[in-house]
C-alpha cells in the first residue's frame, strides 16, 4: 500500500515530462519540436533481454523513441573492445546519430573518449560515473544510479528475515560497484541485525549460470538462507534459492515473479527517470547535462514490490531506511572496518550518497566473509 | 572420409607442370566458393523472406556496413586485423596435421605478457626499447603456451585439440588472477586492468587508412609464413609429417621439433594478436582482451583451406560481415544473431562446396577422383 | 578448513558431480557414438545449444517439459543428420563442417530464442532419493533427475553394446577400418549418418537438461562451451562410454570446487579454483597418456587422433 502512494505521488511528480512525452499515452504533443531529426544510438554489450542490466536500460530507452523527430538505432552484443568504437563511429557515419549512448562500463575508456575528440558535433553519454571535468571532452559525459541504495534496502530488510545470521551474496567480479553492493548489503542487515554476516562467492565472470547455480547451492548448503547476487542475469539465482526453500532479495530488474514463496524485495534501477529527462530536454532543444546521478532522493533506483517473502518487521525497516535515504542520509558512516580489521572510515566521520569515495570502493565491509583477490 | 580430411589438411602440394591445369584449378578457387556464396544468398534470403524481411534490403546493408564506403573498409580491416593472426596460429600446426583450437589461449597470455613487462617502464622507458620488448613477450608467450601443446602431443601423446582448449580456459584464469590481484591498476577500480601503458608506448594507425599496424604486420606475417611452409625445405619436411607421420620418420625427418616448432609458431602469432590487442586498442590488459578473435580464427583458417595467403581476404571477408552486422541489427531491427546464422550458413555451403572440386570441366578432366 | 567445512565442500562435489555432469554426460555419449564410427562432430557445441533452446520453447508452449526433452532430441538428431549427410561427400572435412555448424547452431538457437528468455516454462521434475536423510542440504544433494540415470544407463548399454551386439561391431569396424567394413558388405557412410544422427539427438537432450532442470533457464549465456568440452572428454575418455561417465563426474564434481570452497572460507585465488576441472583434466592426460598408448581405444578411421 504505501509502495503505491509512493508510486502515486511520484508519478504526479514527473507527471509533466512523461506524458508530455506520450509515455503516458495520453496526451498528443504539440510544441514545436526542437528534436526534429535526432538521430541517437544506442549500444549495449550483451543482449536487450538477458533479463538484468542490457534489458533495464533498453525498456527505459524505449520512452527516447516516443519523442517525435527522434529516431533510435540499436546495437547488441557490442564487445569492449575496438569494436565499439567502430559501432559508435558506423552509426556516426552511416546513421547520422549525433547522440550516443554507451551502456557498458569498459566503452568509456579508451573509446568513447577518443571518439568524443574525434566527433566534437557529437554528444556521447555513458552509464557510469565517470566523466571528468578536467580532463574529458565536454560533449561527453555520464548517467548513472546508485544502485548501492538499492541493495543497503536489500540489506536493511535482510537482516531481519535471515534466521541463521547468514545472508549470501553471488557476485560476478570484485569491482568497486559490486563491493559497493555487498558492502551496503551488509551494512543495511548490521542495522536491523547486529548478528548477520554476508557471504560472498565471487564467479569470476558476468554470466556464467550453471556456475551461478552452484554458488547459490553452496551458499545455501553452508547455511545462507536469505541469497542475494550481482551478475548480469540474477534469473538463475533467484529461480534456484526459491527451489531450495529460502528467500531472496533482486537485482538490477524485478524477479518477484521467479520466486513467489521467498521473494523480499529487490534493487532496481530506474533508468525511466533519466532517459525521460534526455528525452525532455531534447523536446525543448535543451542541451543534455554532463553529469547526471541520483540515487533514491531523485528516484533513480527503487525496490521491487515486497513479495511473499517479507515480514511485517522487514517492510516497516524498509521503509524506514528508504525515508532516510530520500533524506539523502549517509549510511556509510564511521568507525568502520573491513573484514580484515582495518580502519576505513573514522569515528565521526561519513560518507553521503553520491561521494566520490563510494566509486573507489575497493574493501569488503567487517561482517562480510569473503575476499577480493 | 579420413584420407580426404588429410588432403584437405595437408594441401597437398603442386606438383602438376601442365599449366592449363593450374590455370583452370585457379579458375575453379574462384569459381566455386562464388558460386557457394551465392548459393547460401539464397537460402538466406528464403530465410529472410519466411520472416517478412527484405533480402534486397538485407544484402544492399551487408555491402554498404562492410565494403560500401571508405569508413566500411576502414571498419572492416580493423576487424580483420586480429584474425589473421589467430586464423595463422590454426592454419600453421593444420599443415603437419594437427587441429589446435586454443588459439585464444595464447592471445590472452601473450596481451598480458606484453602488458605486464611494459609495467616498471611506464612513463619513462624508451619506446624504442620497451616496445619491441612488449612485441616480444606477447611472441614468446604465446610460442611457449602453443609450444607446451606440441611438447605434449609428441612427447606424452597428449592430443592437440583437447590440449589447447583446456589450456585456453587456464590461460584466461591466469590474467584474471593476476589482473585482479598482483597486478591490478588501483586507479581503475570498476574494470580490473593491469597499468595504462601510456600514449608513448600505444602502436599508432597506418597512415592515410586510419587502421593499426596490426593489419601490416599479419599481412606480412601471412606471407612469410606462406613461404615458409610452401617454399622452403621446413615446410616441406611438416607437409611431409602432416600427410603421414611414419613416412616422415622413416626418412629420417625430425618430427618432434616439427612438431614443437610449429606450434611455437602459431602460438606466437596468436600472441602478437594479443600484442595488438593491448598496445593498439585497449593500452592495458583485461578481460577484454579475450574478445573471441581466437575462436573466428579456426573457421577462418578452414575456410582459408589453411593456406596463409587466403588467410587475408578470408580476414577481410568476415570482417566485413562483422563489421556491416551492427548496420543491419540497427536498420532492419534484428538481433546481433542474423549475423551467425547467415555466417553459419554460408561456412557449411562453402565447405560443402568443396566436393566440387575437379568436378567442373574447368581443369580438362573432370571428376580427378 | 574444519571438519565442517571438509564435508560441506565434499557434499558440494557430490551434489556438484550429479548436477553438472549429466548435459557432459548425454554430449560425450553422442559423441562417442559418432566418434566410434570414425566420424568426428566438433558441432555438438551448436547443437546443444540449440537442443537448450527447443527444449524450452517446447516446454513452455506446450506446458510439459519432457515433450521438450524429445523435440530438442529430434532438433539434435537433426543437425546430426546435417553433419552425417554432409560428410559423406568426398572432400569435405568432418571437422571444419562440426565448426561451421557449431555457429550456425548457436546463432539459429540466439536467433529463434529471442521470445522465449522472458517466459516461464515448466521444468523437469526431479526424483526426491534423500529422504532418509535430515540434512535438508543432503536431501537436496539427492534431489536427482531421471535424465541422469538415463544417462547413465545409456553409458552402460553403449558399452555393453560396443562389445557384445552386431550394431556394436559393426559401428566399431567403420571406425577401425573402412575398407574391411566395405568388404564386409556394410555401407560406410549409412553407418556414420546413423551414428552421427543418434549422437545428435543425445547432445540435444543434453542442452535440453541444461535449459529444463539445471540451472533450468534459458538465455544466450546458457552453455559456456560444454558441449565443445564434453567433445574433448571423450578423447579424454579414450572412446570408452563407461569413462565418459567417470569423466563427465568428476568434471562436474570439479566444477563444484570453486564455490564450494568460498563457501567455507577459502577465497583466496578463486579463479585457479574455478579453473580446477580444466587443470584437473590436462593434469590427468598428462600423467596418464603416452605416445604409445594414446592411440588405444581410437577409432583409426578418425581424422582427429591421426
Amino acid at each position: 500500500m504505501s509502495q503505491f502512494i509512493i508510486n502515486r505521488r511520484r508519478l504526479l511528480q514527473g507527471g509533466a515530462a512523461l506524458s508530455a512525452m506520450g509515455v503516458a499515452g495520453t496526451l498528443p504533443f504539440r510544441s514545436a519540436l526542437a528534436a526534429d531529426g535526432l538521430t541517437i544510438g544506442i549500444v549495449y554489450v550483451g543482449p536487450r533481454d538477458d533479463f538484468g542490466w542490457n534489458q533495464a536500460h533498453a525498456v527505459a530507452a524505449e520512452a527516447l523513441k516516443s519523442v517525435p523527430g527522434v529516431t533510435v538505432v540499436e546495437e547488441e552484443n557490442v564487445p569492449e573492445t575496438d569494436a565499439v568504437s567502430k559501432t559508435m563511429e558506423s552509426m556516426i557515419q552511416l546513421d547520422g546519430a549525433k547522440l550516443i549512448f554507451a551502456t557498458s562500463f569498459g566503452y568509456y575508456s579508451p573509446f568513447m573518449v577518443d571518439l568524443a575528440k574525434k566527433y566534437p558535433d557529437v554528444q556521447f553519454r555513458h552509464a557510469a560515473p565517470l566523466w571528468n571535468k578536467d580532463k574529458d571532452p565536454t560533449n561527453a559525459g555520464s548517467y548513472f544510479g546508485y544502485l548501492d541504495q538499492g541493495h543497503y534496502i536489500n540489506g536493511v530488510a535482510g537482516g531481519l528475515s535471515t534466521k541463521s545470521n547468514k545472508i549470501g551474496f553471488v557476485a560476478a567480479k570484485p569491482i568497486s560497484s559490486v563491493l559497493s553492493n555487498i558492502n551496503s548489503v551488509m551494512l543495511g542487515a548490521k542495522k536491523t541485525n547486529p548478528n548477520a554476516t554476508v557471504q560472498v562467492i565471487f564467479t569470476g565472470e558476468w554470466s556464467l549460470p550453471v556456475r551461478e547455480a552452484e554458488a547459490t547451492n553452496a551458499l545455501v548448503d553452508a547455511g545462507c538462507d536469505v541469497i542475494t547476487c550481482h551478475v548480469d542475469s540474477p534469473k538463475v539465482v533467484i529461480q534456484t534459492a526459491e527451489s531450495r526453500g529460502v528467500k531472496t532479495l533482486g537485482h538490477n530488474a524485478s524477479q518477484a515473479p521467479l520466486a513467489p514463496k521467498g521473494f523480499i524485495t529487490g534493487a532496481e534501477y530506474k533508468w525511466i527517470t533519466i532517459y525521460s529527462q534526455y528525452a525532455d530536454t531534447l523536446s525543448k532543444g535543451g542541451t543534455l547535462p554532463n553529469f547526471l546521478t541520483g540515487g533514491y532522493d531523485l528516484d533513480f533506483v527503487q525496490n521491487t514490490p515486497y513479495g511473499a517473502g517479507a515480514t511485517p518487521e522487514a517492510i516497516k525497516a524498509a521503509d524506514a531506511a528508504k525515508a532516510d535515504l530520500k533524506a539523502k542520509k549517509a549510511y556509510y558512516v564511521g568507525p568502520l572496518k573491513d573484514n580484515t580489521g582495518k580502519e576505513v572510515i573514522a569515528a565521526g566521520t561519513e560518507h553521503a550518497p553520491y561521494d566520490p569515495w563510494i566509486d573507489q570502493i575497493n574493501f569488503l565491509a567487517e561482517g562480510v566473509v569473503g575476499s577480493i583477490t | 572420409m579420413s584420407t580426404d580430411t588429410k588432403m584437405a589438411m595437408a594441401a597437398p602440394s603442386d606438383v602438376g607442370g601442365d599449366w592449363t591445369r593450374r590455370i583452370g584449378r585457379s579458375l575453379e578457387a574462384v569459381v566455386i566458393p562464388l558460386i557457394a556464396v551465392l548459393i547460401a544468398a539464397a537460402l538466406f534470403s528464403i530465410f529472410l523472406l519466411m520472416l517478412g524481411k527484405s533480402p534486397i534490403q538485407f544484402f544492399a546493408l551487408l555491402w554498404q556496413g562492410g565494403f560500401g564506403t571508405a569508413f566500411s573498409w576502414q571498419n572492416t580491416l580493423t576487424r580483420a586485423a586480429p584474425l589473421i593472426f589467430t586464423a595463422l596460429c590454426v592454419a600453421v600446426p593444420a599443415r603437419l596435421g594437427m587441429v589446435i583450437i586454443g588459439g585464444e589461449g595464447a592471445l590472452v597470455l601473450g596481451g598480458f605478457c606484453a602488458a605486464a613487462i611494459a609495467i616498471p617502464f611506464i612513463g619513462w622507458g624508451s619506446p624504442f626499447l620497451v616496445m619491441p620488448l612488449m612485441l616480444i613477450a606477447a611472441a614468446l608467450a604465446g610460442a611457449v603456451w602453443i609450444g607446451f601443446v606440441g611438447v605434449l602431443r609428441h612427447y606424452r601423446g597428449v592430443n592437440e585439440t583437447i590440449a589447447s582448449l583446456l589450456l585456453y580456459y587456464i590461460a584466461v584464469a591466469i590474467m584474471n588472477f593476476f589482473v585482479e590481484g598482483a597486478l591490478r591498476d588501483p586507479a581503475n577500480p570498476n574494470k580490473p586492468s593491469t597499468k595504462t601503458i601510456g600514449d608513448s608506448l600505444m602502436v599508432g594507425d597506418i597512415p592515410g587508412i586510419g587502421v593499426h599496424w596490426g593489419l601490416a604486420v599479419g599481412v606480412g606475417l601471412a606471407v612469410a609464413l606462406w613461404v615458409l611452409m610452401n617454399r622452403t625445405k621446413f615446410g616441406f619436411a611438416a607437409r611431409i609429417t602432416g600427410g603421414n607421420v611414419r613416412a616422415a620418420r622413416a626418412q629420417g625427418l625430425p618430427v618432434g621439433r616439427l612438431i614443437v616448432t610449429s606450434c611455437a609458431i602459431a602460438g606466437a602469432s596468436a600472441g602478437l594478436a594479443g600484442y595488438f590487442e593491448v598496445a593498439a586498442i585497449q593500452g592495458k590488459a583485461n578481460a577484454s582482451i579475450a574478445a573471441g578473435y581466437g575462436f573466428t580464427g579456426i573457421l577462418v583458417a578452414f575456410l582459408a583451406k589453411q593456406n596463409p595467403l587466403a588467410i587475408i581476404p578470408v580476414s577481410i571477408f568476415l570482417g566485413g560481415i562483422a563489421a556491416a552486422g551492427g548496420l543491419i541489427q540497427r536498420r532492419m531491427g534484428m538481433p546481433d544473431a542474423t549475423v551467425s546464422v547467415l555466417m553459419g550458413l554460408m561456412f557449411v555451403v562453402l565447405l560443402v562446396s568443396d566436393t566440387l572440386q575437379g568436378k567442373l570441366g574447368l581443369t580438362g578432366k573432370a571428376g580427378g577422383r | 578448513m574444519n571438519e565442517s567445512g571438509l564435508s560441506v565442500v565434499l557434499l558440494a562435489m557430490f551434489a556438484g558431480a550429479i548436477r553438472v555432469s549429466t548435459p557432459f554426460l548425454f554430449v560425450s555419449l553422442g559423441e562417442c557414438l559418432t566418434e566410434k564410427s570414425g566420424r568426428i562432430n566438433l558441432g555438438l557445441e551448436g547443437t546443444l545449444v540449440f537442443g537448450a533452446m527447443t527444449g524450452y520453447a517446447i516446454s513452455y508452449t506446450t506446458g510439459s517439459p519432457w515433450l521438450g526433452v524429445l523435440a530438442a532430441g529430434l532438433a539434435g538428431s537433426l543437425f546430426g543428420a546435417i553433419h552425417g549427410y554432409i560428410c559423406k561427400l568426398p572432400k569435405v572435412n568432418d571437422i571444419a563442417i562440426g565448426i561451421a555448424l557449431m555457429l550456425f547452431g548457436t546463432g539459429l538457437a540466439f536467433f529463434l530464442g529471442k521470445p522465449f528468455i522472458q517466459p516461464k516454462a515448466p521444468r523437469l521434475p526431479s526424483l526426491q532419493l534423500g529422504w532418509w536423510s535430515d540434512n535438508p542440504s543432503v536431501q537436496s544433494a539427492l534431489q536427482i533427475n531421471p535424465l541422469f540415470f538415463v544417462g547413465v544407463a545409456l553409458a552402460f548399454l553403449l558399452w555393453w553394446a560396443f562389445r557384445n551386439t552386431k550394431w556394436g561391431l559393426i559401428v566399431r569396424m567403420t571406425g577401425d577400418s573402412a575398407p574391411a567394413a566395405l568388404a564386409m558388405g556394410y555401407s560406410v557412410n549409412w553407418v556414420r549418418f546413423i551414428a552421427t544422427t543418434i549422437g545428435g539427438f543425445s547432445a540435444g537432450v543434453g542442452g535440453a537438461f541444461l535449459s529444463l532442470y539445471y540451472p533450468g533457464a534459458w538465455n544466450e549465456g546458457l552453455s559456456s562451451g560444454q558441449g565443445l568440452m564434453a567433445v574433448a572428454l571423450v578423447i579424454f575418455a579414450r572412446w570408452n562410454p563407461l569413462a565418459c561417465f567417470g569423466a563427465a563426474l568428476l568434471f562436474g564434481a570439479a566444477g563444484a570446487l570453486g564455490p564450494a570452497l568460498q563457501s567455507v572460507g577459502i577465497t583466496q585465488g578463486y579463479y585457479f579454483f574455478n579453473a580446477a576441472p580444466y587443470m584437473l583434466t590436462l593434469l590427468i592426460m598428462i600423467v596418464s597418456t603416452s605416445p604409445k598408448r594414446s592411440l588405444k581405444g581410437a577409432p583409426a578411421e578418425l581424422s582427429i587422433t591421426k
